[in-house]
């Protein structure tokens, strides 16, 4: 009896220390290095994810100091709602208006501002100083400028007319940003090897030719960058809507954000708000798996 | 030893936060007292913290704090706070937010807590009292009446009509010749910006047209009245140029504009020494003499921490002696203060002549702004359904034929 457990006393610690290996041990260490990020993530991403998800589910009446849960009726209503084709087909303008002209601009200034010319310091300094200035105050600024009787008066009357106000919520959102992507894209122009120019010019390229084949391709992984970072942010556009045109005239401008934002905190429909916003995380998500795939096809160094 | 000594100072400081989060429940501890107002002028700000330091002498462990919010999204960061938990133990109350907020439960009684309820003029509470109860008290009854820049019309050689004379057809006469002349603005709809349509109720009153009918189900804008008072608006717009066009920018009190619809609480914008102003009823329409008149409540949010002692305090903040400071600037409730010469004590700036005329008529005669359950979102659908209206040549008829038509199922919720 006693030799039985003598000898199964050793066979435990035996077993003990086979299951500390060395890599379990490390895995453990990775862990507990990484527990505090994890729990940040899990307190401010995870969970606020997941109550948006809950709430979407309840109506939730806040003078009423009621909470009811209605299951998918908020999802139904989503389907049902009269207003959800304009406010998408705003929102699908805005992103692709912004996105478009954002890039090209962009592209465009980092190719002039590549040169080696005197002053292109300072035109960098010019493009990019924007991107530093208090969005409000840009947007607040640009409102003055857009009146009717602003300095900008001339043509349409830029915000009030149904046909321009969301043209001119992208050119004032593309003039704040642009200086990142072009930043972004300078870094990237000057990382393309100089001797495949001077390879391109020996075999009779011409500048059409040498952008098209050698920098385009080059540069792709960072067009790849901006391109996802402008589409998130533009899904996300809230305080120009807000600063610049109420969503109006009509509901021309009228984008998904700031529909939510109505919903919730105008009309106090927080349930429906909760609904909305859960459309548009799957959006965003679906966009960005979207771009990712792509990535496979057009972005040179990723096979 | 130092980081014992270390471990022991952070449970200290710990306990002492919790202490502090505690304490503040209770009842007798010292209390703030937080009441979401939407000015930030400073002579009312001056004028509501002397009230609460006289409160403060009876009461030395409450403090009143008095937070300013921008009046285009009051309503909205009010409900906000209140989501986030954060509710103000008082709240100012908009006119078009009455129902949502007067039917919601949101608020406490105060028919125990102001004082003399019997004083108050029944057509200044009816907006505010569910069920026979008062939700809220309408500390402002204010009627809109027009300012006159009297310096600029007579730089454009205009006289202001008087009497039976005083009449839109020739106050839009006026800001329109004044306007050319001078190159400013005519007539300017204060805090309307072709946004906030509630207060063109104060133009197409006076053609007798309303934006529904009074039990709120019947949509008001595809009527006669409203389609001529709307069609007299966009001309002056439009054709004579007497309002601002979409987009313009001006302040009266600025200069910027030769007359502006507004509540007379706005006089204390006007500057001593600046230009010469006048202050008269609202002109006559078609349908005769009207006024109308804007609200704003206060309420005891039942979810604020403390809302014994802010009852308590709006008991003082209301009762008889602290109304008669506030007419200064909010035309009182109080059947007794209304009259010329009380009123005449707190608004040194108006004459008895125009506080009888715009002030003490208008509240007995005044209609309130429109306003009704689910206002934000009413209000937001008017809005947009009203933007094909604000351009030359718009077609009257059929754009408020397509205000009822998007505001139809709102009404009837």
């Amino acid at each position: 009896m006693t030799a039985v457990m003598e000898r199964a006393a050793p066979e435990a610690a035996r077993s003990a220390r086979s299951f500390w290996t060395l890599r379990r041990r490390d895995q453990l260490t990775a862990y507990v290095f990484i527990t505090p990020a994890l729990l940040g993530a899990a307190a401010f991403v995870f969970l606020p994810l997941v109550l948006v998800v809950w709430y979407s589910l309840h109506e939730w009446n806040v003078l009423a100091d009621t909470f009811d849960f209605v299951g998918a009726d908020n999802y139904q209503r989503l389907l049902d709602d009269p207003n959800m084709p304009s406010v998408l087909r705003a929102t699908a303008f805005f992103s692709v208006g912004l996105v478009v002209f954002n890039l090209a601009l962009a592209l465009l200034l980092a190719v002039l501002l590549n040169q080696k010319l005197r002053g292109t310091t300072f035109f960098r300094v010019l493009f990019f100083s924007p991107v530093v200035v208090s969005l409000l105050a840009w947007t607040i600024v640009w409102g003055f400028l857009l009146r009717d009787n602003g300095i900008l008066s001339f043509g349409p009357n830029w915000l009030r007319s149904g046909s321009t106000a969301l043209v001119s919520v992208v050119v004032v959102q593309v003039f704040k940003n642009v200086g990142l992507n072009m930043v972004l894209f300078l870094a990237a122009l000057q990382g393309v090897p100089q001797e495949l120019y001077e390879a391109a010019r020996t075999d009779g390229a011409g500048p059409w030719t040498i952008f098209r084949r050698i920098t385009l391709p080059l540069i792709s992984p960072t067009i790849l960058l901006t391109s996802i970072i402008t589409v998130v942010g533009s899904l996300q556009v809230f305080a120009q809507i807000s600063v610049l045109t109420q969503g109006g005239p009509g509901t021309s401008t009228t984008v998904l954000v700031y529909y939510l934002y109505q919903q919730a905190f105008q009309f106090h429909a927080f349930g429906y708000g909760a609904t909305l916003s859960v459309l548009l995380f799957l959006i965003v998500l679906a966009l960005t798996v979207l771009q990712w795939q792509m990535r496979k096809r057009w972005v040179f160094h990723e096979h | 030893m130092r980081k014992t000594a270390s471990i022991a100072a952070t449970l200290t400081l710990l306990g002492a936060l919790t202490a502090c989060g505690g304490g503040e429940a209770e009842a007798d501890g010292p209390i703030t007292l937080r009441m979401t107002t939407w000015s930030a002028n400073p002579a009312h700000v001056e004028l509501f913290n002397s009230i609460a330091a006289g409160y403060k002498q009876t009461h030395p462990d409450v403090t009143v704090s008095f937070e300013a919010l921008p009046l285009e999204n009051y309503t909205t960061t009010v409900t906000t706070q209140i989501a986030g938990g954060k509710a103000p133990d008082m709240a100012w109350i908009l006119e078009g937010a009455a129902p949502d907020f007067v039917t919601s439960g949101a608020l406490t009684p105060l028919d125990d807590t102001i004082e003399n309820t019997a004083d108050l003029a029944t057509t200044a509470t009816a907006l505010w009292k569910q069920d026979g109860k008062l939700m809220a008290y309408p500390f402002s009854t204010s009627p809109f009446g027009v300012f006159v820049n009297t310096d600029l019309l007579k730089k454009a050689g205009q006289t202001l009509p008087t009497g039976a004379e005083w009449t839109w057809d020739n106050a839009v006469a006026v800001a329109s010749a004044t306007a050319a002349k001078t190159g400013k603005q005519g007539l300017v709809v204060r805090d309307f910006d072709y946004k906030e349509w509630t207060n063109l109720a104060t133009v197409f009153r006076g053609w007798s047209a309303e934006a529904w009918t009074a039990d709120g189900k019947t949509c008001g804008f595809d009527q006669q009245p409203m389609v001529d008072a709307m069609t007299f608006l966009h001309q002056a717009t439009f054709t004579k140029k007497a309002l601002p066009a979409p987009g313009v920018s001006a302040d009266f009190f600025a200069g910027e504009s030769a007359m502006t619809i507004a509540q007379i609480s706005r006089a204390s914008l006007l500057k001593e020494g600046g230009f010469g102003w006048a202050l008269v009823p609202l002109p006559a329409g078609p349908a005769g003499d009207y006024s109308v008149i804007g609200q704003g409540g206060l309420g005891v949010l039942k979810k604020g921490k403390h809302a014994a002692a802010a009852q308590d305090f709006v008991k003082f903040f209301t009762s008889p002696a602290n109304s008669e400071k506030l007419a200064q600037f909010f035309p009182p409730p109080r059947r007794s203060q209304l009259n010329a010469a009380t009123l005449a004590k707190a608004n040194p700036l108006l004459k008895p002549a125009q506080l009888q005329d715009v002030v003490i008529d208008g509240i007995e005669n005044g209609v309130v702004k429109p306003s009704h359950t689910g206002s934000a979102e009413i209000n937001q659908a008017v809005r947009s359904a009203l933007d094909p209206l604000w351009k030359p040549g718009a077609d009257v008829a059929t754009v408020l034929k397509g205000v009822c038509t998007s505001i139809s199922p709102l009404l009837a919720k």
